[in-house]
């Protein structure tokens, strides 16, 4: 049976070439950093290569660059590292509704701690609004917390500007969740005081990732320990998950605009098909092609690899299990929300109607797909909403 | 070192003739429970079954905790029938205990008439050596926090905790029977209470891929994994359910949905104890919980049945199901929220009180007997092994 892997925002396959490096790490090069001798100097040197892929992509110093465990920890680490290390200078923190939960919860638990929350909503297509920000900022705002592209939806948000609207609040740190993001699109960091990037949602390893910290920015660190990572993040390196993810992130950034490219097309084929050849269908978040936007790749406003469609009255779930019968993986909502029962909160933010929300599958794409796969899967969709919509109920929504 | 344990079993004692065969099966199941364990030995006396087994004694204990059939577990310890030794049992049995700020009395038992004391001298200088030695005990006749019993019989025993077991009867001395597992809160808990009644169970899961996910699969198998814990090893069997459900939703009219397909589920797990040789049906219906279990509701499942259906939680309310499942260990894992295909199929207005003529009509649009050959077409059995 032919494989269309469709869940690339959940995780990615692990290129061959990354592999391989990292099991050369593993049985070769298996020293620890801290050691004098010369097994650590030759991982030290690892260490400092993937540090530089990494410093190289983003267009920032290597010292900037902080491994972390992956996205989860680098928002972690930002969000709370921030929030206790600028206590003295105000209590107010602002992030949007449709952040990924380790932005949410972070911040939730600021909230029990006595800190200020404002989330900011997002429109229909599921982007934050510059003015509401304007708004919301005030002289002890210390912290703003907005992903690059949304999960779910793959909205691009305006990092740009809310990078220049913050710019004239001295105290206020700009932290940004790329994780969507990078390796996938060109960024603009300028006026980005944080970023969170992760390994395995760009062909590297899981439980691996970074935070980028801008040169002036001081955080509290959330473990204590031998002091690695520039005191930010102890804890002996994970040797063979770092080499993977600068191999990985070096690949992406290489490739990113053929890559790129070849997503864009992909989506566009699945969107167009999707929406002309399968009845009750809907569109959620930015459509490049009626916005008018988007042809222009450096500045795209939605993502090249994440497309989310409600198919009314087939009820996501059920359509992801008839098409994995097909070799055919996606996902519903996001792979973390969808395990627990409830709605995805990115779709209620941008007040999608529960209907909607219920028949809501998430395509993300990779560019070793291939317009055949693409087209495979249009054809099995076709036939298996069909055949679903048959037998789902009508439901009271509630 | 081997440990010695005073098994206490209830019913089975009422039992006349039929007694030893009762015994038997709980000394079996003992020995099942405790596999793993090193120099387990059984011994049966008059009324009593006396546990040895190597091993930290919470370990040995949690085990028989889960065996059917008994009722209290007592930790023993055992002495020489010598007065000094007795006194020393006594004291390391009070020492397992927090004994301290407590109350106690000995009570001592003497069927072995050739030991030279009489049973209240032996519990008074036992007494006396426990206030000597132990700090923070006092001595309490009527009402003591904890029961120091000595016991004199061809050999002599202290113990003084009882451990309550699940009580019940020892599993499989009352046949077998097919078990309807959901994924729910309540088909396992009905399935523990047959087992308890020492019905071995084999259960069913009715699995409808797309509409339910493969991982209520599983959910349903951990659900087992915990009965095993209590029946050791069993076989779940797997019932591709989806093309029958398809069959029933396509011509079925929407309303008696659910009707139609508990019958089929009925029927289906019929042909399954068959295979098995069971003699009954088992689940975990409580009346006026959903649509499908109204009083119509349930004559009209028990309709197409030719083995008794069994609802143990029949009369139960959630909340007292919803303890039990606590208490027996499922609880968690049936929360977990993987629809099953009941709740996927459950139409806006399923029909509370299906009258039988409307059932029989609409079943009229079936090959009914072709559809349980369609369901029993594709039935996967899984080896559910007993982890701890």
């Amino acid at each position: 049976m032919r494989e269309v892997y469709l869940d690339n925002s959940a995780t990615t396959k692990v290129s061959d070439r990354v592999a391989q490096f990292m099991y050369e790490v593993m049985t070769e090069y298996y020293g620890n950093p801290s050691s004098l001798h010369r097994k650590g100097i030759e991982a030290e040197k690892l260490l400092r290569e993937a540090r530089e892929n990494i410093a190289r992509a983003l267009g920032v110093k290597p010292r900037e660059i902080y491994f972390t465990s992956g996205g989860t920890e680098s928002n972690n680490l930002a969000i709370k590292g921030t929030a206790y290390s600028m206590r003295k200078q105000g209590n107010h923190l602002i992030t949007t509704t449709i952040e990924h939960p380790s932005v949410l919860e972070a911040f939730r638990q600021l909230e029990k701690e006595g800190f200020c929350v404002t989330y900011l909503g997002v429109d229909s297509r599921g982007v934050i609004n510059i003015g509401a920000l304007q708004k919301a900022l005030r002289p002890d705002t210390i912290l703003v917390s907005i992903m690059y592209i949304n999960n779910e939806v793959g909205s691009i948000q305006p990092i740009k500007e809310v990078a220049s609207c913050i710019r004239r609040n001295k105290n206020t740190v700009f932290h940004v969740d790329a994780v969507q993001a990078f390796g996938k699109i060109p960024m603009e960091i300028e006026g980005i005081d944080l970023l969170s990037i992760s390994g395995h949602k760009i062909y590297g390893p899981k439980g691996t990732g970074a935070l980028f910290i801008r040169e002036k920015v001081r955080i509290t660190p959330l473990f204590n320990g031998g002091g690695q990572e520039q005191n930010i993040r102890s804890g002996t390196e994970n040797m063979p998950g770092i080499a993977g993810l600068g191999a990985a992130a070096k690949e992406a950034f290489e490739n990113m605009h053929s890559w790129g490219k070849t997503m864009k097309d992909l989506k566009k084929r699945l969107k167009d098909r999707i929406l002309a050849e399968i009845p009750d269908t809907v569109l959620n978040g930015p459509d490049a092609d009626e916005d008018g936007s988007c042809q222009d790749l450096d500045a795209p406003d939605e993502a090249p690899h994440i497309l989310n469609v409600s198919f009314l009255g087939a009820r996501g779930e059920i359509l992801l299990h008839a098409l994995e019968s097909h070799g055919i993986y996606v996902s519903t909502g996001s792979a973390c929300s969808s395990h627990k029962e409830g709605k995805s909160h990115v779709l209620s933010a941008m007040g999608k109607s529960n209907e909607e929300i219920d028949g809501a599958i998430r395509f993300s794409l990779s560019p070793f797909l291939t317009i055949e796969d693409i087209d495979y899967t249009v054809d099995v969709l076709k036939k298996e909403v069909e055949e679903i919509r048959k037998f789902v109920r009508k439901q009271t929504w509630r | 070192m081997s440990n010695m344990y005073l098994i206490s079993f209830g019913e089975i004692a009422l039992k006349g003739e039929n007694r030893p065969f009762f015994e038997r099966i709980l000394i079996q199941r003992m020995k099942q429970a405790l596999k793993g364990f090193d120099n387990v030995r059984i011994q049966k006396t008059h009324g009593r079954i006396y546990c040895f087994a190597d091993g930290a004694r919470e370990d040995v204990i949690s085990r028989l905790k889960k065996v059917f059939g008994i009722v209290a577990i007592s930790p023993a310890y055992p002495c020489e029938l010598e007065m000094n030794s007795i006194k020393e049992a006594a004291l390391r049995a009070v020492k397992e205990v927090d004994y301290r700020g407590k109350t106690f009395k000995v009570e001592t038992r003497r069927p072995n008439k050739s030991f030279p004391l009489k049973s209240p001298d032996v519990s008074r200088e036992v007494g006396a050596y426990l206030l000597k030695n132990l700090e923070g005990l006092k001595v309490d006749v009527h009402h003591p926090d904890i029961e120091v019993d000595v016991e004199i019989r061809e050999r002599g025993f202290v113990y003084c905790r009882r451990i309550p077991g699940p009580g019940g009867l020892p599993l499989g001395c009352n046949g077998r029977a097919v078990l309807l597992l959901s994924g729910g809160i309540d088909s396992p808990v009905a399935g523990y209470m047959m087992m308890k009644r020492g019905v071995e169970i084999e259960p069913v899961y009715f699995h409808s891929f797309p509409f339910t996910s493969d991982r209520a699969k599983e959910k349903v198998i951990e659900l087992c994994k915990i009965l095993a814990e209590y029946s050791g090893n069993m076989r779940l069997h797997v019932v591709n359910f989806t093309d029958v459900l398809k069959e029933l939703g396509q011509k079925g009219p929407d309303e008696l949905l659910t009707i139609l397909m508990r019958r089929m589920m009925v029927r289906i797990s019929q042909e399954i104890a068959a295979r098995v040789g069971a003699k009954a049906l088992v689940t975990g219906e409580s009346v006026g919980q959903v649509a499908s279990q109204t009083m119509e509701a349930l004559s009209a499942t028990d309709e197409v049945a030719r083995m008794p259906i069994f609802r143990p939680v029949i009369g139960f309310d959630k909340v007292e199901i919803m303890e039990l499942a606590k208490k027996i260990g499922t609880y968690d894992i049936s929360i977990e929220p993987y629809a099953d295909c009941c709740t996927v199929f459950v139409p806006e207005h399923p029909r509370t009180r299906p009258e039988l003529d409307d059932v029989h009509e609409a079943e009229e649009k079936f090959d009914i007997e072709e559809l349980v050959r369609m369901g029993m077409r594709d039935v996967e059995l899984v080896d559910i092994k007993k982890v701890v």
